[in-house]
């Protein structure tokens, strides 16, 4: 494996960690308009991922600075030829960010309505938008000779972005709604696992949906045929686990489940993208490729024996986080936000 | 305006912005866990309380600083997609490395700290403060070596028409970083004391909780001192490095077209004319410039035409002078923040040590609540300073701003994406603001926490109640 094969693979773990960890807390914040009945379950929803949302955060950070670093072609492409979907992102993430914090910090209806609306709103559009923006990856935006990318309206939205944006939307509301209930005691676990059982159905629409575009309107089912189908069929056997342990309220499992579904989908997405980054709708000699758009022998050299260095600790002590608040919570314990 | 002017503008906002939150992140978590250590060590509940109150600001202020942080990393791609295919294979490492030392220590154990008060030992959850506060630290390292190449590029070749790294360490051990390292550090620090030496003063001066906030106030005010006399000297040693390696934001500093006499003055104050390059008035102060720049009473420094010339020569035509009123006034601005700050801190801990807080000082409490604007007033106008003061490039000497945007990106979404992002930056710092008000005016919280029921999901069943 060369140095530009091992660094495609790190940035697809941490994208693909990214949404996995991410999804779970940006669907908690959507399921903030769904589960609670009342001030207190919200709060205790929230403090759930209170311990983890900026950690889970940072893996995205992560991720853009090793793009930065490791392929700075593709990350200069990408960052301006999306500008507008990044700048509703970055809107998105922060004001869901201090929302969090600001929430409980003071009170009234004014104040407390509000910040609950940019949790909606900030947990809704980061993974609309990025399903929307690895969706036009895949499918071609037109990368010119000298790798510029001038996005136009139609490029980043039309009706497959918007459906995988869907798609990834409802994984991370599923993702969160399993988290939930596996993190809560009484009636807050209870609805969400009612609510997650009836939203199973819509959730199983929007990922056949995904599979059938995706055949038709890229060519990553050609490229990488057995592992698609391979991908598919597990994840039909996660998808169909994931609804027996909800049945059997055996939510660890369940929200394991709904995990798969997410790491499948975006392992296939970058298996399918491999070994390019961005596919160039006006001619494939201009795709963004680990090649081209990879920075010198040296800089991934160095990287990597950082990388190699670091991740250990930061994979131990955020196991270790995840360890010491495992313990699920309750509307009568004390809770922070 | 055109895309490049918006840019500008928009990385300057953004960064003013962000630094006003980064430096209270990195000051406020030193505190705290100076704060923790104390109540380990001395098993006092006061301690305790203190580490939380302050906390509390800590927190608020985290929450934005992380997010606009973001903001930051991303702004490089979507606005100077020409510098960062430029530099990446140079500036994205100590970016990347950033987020994977820096970024993920302090968010992993800032949410260890504030959620396990009651699940971690009393060494362990004071063991994550510092982590936290090593994490603001190691942050401001490795953001600051990306600055400093832009600064002094060191340690690369131009290959294909772009910079590649050759030499790792020579980031690390760049001279510019070695100055302008603890400067900012402790520019940063001092920034957090005086935010908790002023908040102290206003609660002393109406005589709230005095038990509480005397012992803050001599935390904090000792911080401030001594941060506050550190900031200096790393300063000068900067200004000297500046004077080898940018000769040119020197002389602007210095509001100096024409070289200087030999030995040098130092001017104080000047009426600059940049259309004539000549200064309309002058106040100078005989020997200081020659001190400043090479600690002795003697040698001329380079004046902005002389160097104008040289550059020229090197770098083909052009404007090779900046924006000079700019330059030169935020460097003043910044210097006498700076000693507002010392002689502040000199008399808050002379009060302290001679037990004088409960005196009538109100004079002097109020002159230390506005003594909390001082740091950010001194950090934004040296961030200005040593910005603007390096253009017209964005890395010195070899990449210049004009030749950095993104060629694809048009005026209106750099005017949506400025708009938005100040709008929303500002009512975020509104929203701050008033919340570290409303924080200060209540005070200290007295009762204790009380956490009995636990609950343990994987026990069977997972809803059996554990008490502790």
């Amino acid at each position: 494996m060369s140095l530009n094969d091992l660094w495609f693979l790190l940035i697809a773990v941490l994208f693909t960690g990214f949404f996995f960890l991410e999804g779970f807390d940006f669907g908690v914040g959507m399921a903030t308009g769904l589960v609670p009945r009342n001030d207190q379950q919200k709060r205790l929803m929230i403090n759930t991922i209170g311990p983890f949302w900026d950690a889970n955060e940072v893996w995205l950070i992560t991720a853009a600075g090793a793009m930065f670093a490791a392929f700075p072609h593709w990350y200069a492409t990408m960052f301006s030829g999306y500008y507008l979907v990044f700048v509703l992102i970055l809107l998105g993430l922060i004001l869901r960010g201090v929302s969090f914090e600001f929430r409980g910090k003071a009170e009234g209806k004014w104040w407390t309505g509000t910040w609950d609306a940019c949790i909606l709103i900030g947990s809704f559009l980061p993974p609309m938008l990025f399903g929307m923006a690895f969706a036009a990856l895949i499918k071609g935006v037109p990368i010119q000779q000298n790798m510029d990318l001038k996005a136009g309206f139609s490029d980043v939205f039309n009706g497959y972005t918007v459906w995988i944006g869907l798609t990834v939307v409802g994984m991370c509301l599923m993702h969160g709604l399993t988290f939930i209930s596996l993190r809560t005691i009484g009636e807050v676990r209870d609805r969400a696992r009612v609510i997650a059982s009836k939203f199973l159905p819509i959730l199983g629409v929007l990922l056949a949906g995904m599979v059938v575009w995706t055949y038709f309107a890229t060519d990553v089912f050609a490229r990488r045929g057995p592992y698609m189908y391979a991908a598919v069929a597990v994840g039909i056997v996660a998808y169909v686990l994931g609804w027996y342990f909800l049945k059997q309220r055996r939510e660890g499992w369940a929200f394991g489940m709904t995990g798969a579904i997410i790491l499948l989908t975006f392992v296939s997405l970058f298996v399918g993208l491999f070994p390019r980054f961005m596919v160039s709708s006006i001619n494939s000699a201009f795709d963004l490729t680990i090649y081209n758009a990879s920075s010198s022998h040296y800089t991934l050299k160095a990287m990597t024996i950082v990388a190699a260095t670091l991740l250990p600790f930061v994979l131990a002590y955020q196991a270790w986080s995840y360890f010491v608040f495992h313990k699920r919570l309750s509307e009568k314990d004390h809770l922070e936000y | 305006m055109d895309v490049l002017e918006l840019a500008r503008l928009q990385f300057a906002t953004t960064t003013i912005l962000h630094f006003v939150y980064v430096p209270i992140s990195i000051g406020l978590s030193l505190l705290v866990a100076i704060m923790e250590t104390m109540y380990v060590i001395k098993k006092n509940d006061l301690y305790k309380k203190m580490a939380q109150f302050w906390g509390t600001f800590l927190l608020i202020n985290f929450a934005v600083g992380v997010v606009t942080g973001i903001l930051q990393e991303f702004q490089f791609g979507m606005n100077w997609s020409d510098f960062s295919r430029f530099v990446g294979d140079v500036f994205g490492t100590p970016l990347a490395i950033e987020a994977l030392l820096a970024f993920f220590l302090e968010s992993t154990f800032i949410g260890l700290w504030v959620f396990g008060w009651e699940r971690l030992s009393k060494a362990v959850h004071l063991t994550c403060m510092w982590l936290v506060s090593i994490g603001t630290m190691l942050s401001a390292l490795w953001i600051l070596a990306a600055n400093s190449f832009m600064q002094r590029p060191v340690g690369y070749e131009i290959h294909n028409g772009r910079a590649e790294m050759k030499d790792f360490f020579a980031l690390l051990t760049n001279e510019q970083l070695l100055w302008e390292f603890p400067h900012t550090l402790f520019a940063a620090i001092a920034t957090g004391a005086f935010l908790v030496a002023g908040i102290s003063a206003w609660k002393l001066m109406h005589k709230k909780n005095l038990d509480f906030f005397k012992p803050s106030f001599k935390v904090s005010i000792i911080v401030a001192l001594i941060s506050s006399m550190l900031i200096p000297m790393f300063g000068h040693g900067q200004a000297q490095y500046l004077v080898e390696t940018q000769p040119m934001k020197m002389a602007a500093s210095e509001g100096l077209w024409e070289n200087s006499s030999d030995p040098a003055p130092w001017t104080v104050i000047a009426g600059i004319d940049p259309e004539k390059k000549e200064n309309s008035f002058e106040i100078k102060l005989p020997y200081l410039l020659s001190l400043l720049s090479y600690n002795k009473l003697s040698g001329g420094v380079l004046g902005m035409n002389e160097l104008q010339a040289q550059y020229e020569k090197a770098y083909g035509p052009g404007n090779y002078i900046p924006p000079v009123r700019t330059t030169f006034w935020s460097f003043r601005i910044m210097i006498a923040a700076g000693c507002a700050m010392i002689a502040l801190a000199l008399y808050g801990a002379y009060l302290t040590f001679r037990k004088k807080l409960e005196g009538s000082h109100r004079w002097f409490f109020r002159l230390m609540m506005l003594g909390i604007s001082l740091p950010f007033i001194g950090n934004t106008a040296g961030w200005i300073m040593t910005e603007v003061g390096r253009q017209p490039w964005t890395v010195f000497g070899l990449l210049q701003t004009k030749d950095s945007v993104s060629p694809t990106v048009v005026a209106g979404e750099v005017l949506f994406s400025l708009i938005s992002f100040t709008a929303l930056y500002l009512i975020l710092t509104g929203v701050l603001a008033f919340l570290f008000v409303r924080t200060a005016r209540k005070g200290p919280d007295i009762e204790p926490h009380q956490e009995t029921v636990i609950h343990d999901p994987f026990a069977q069943g997972g809803d059996t109640n554990v008490v502790k």
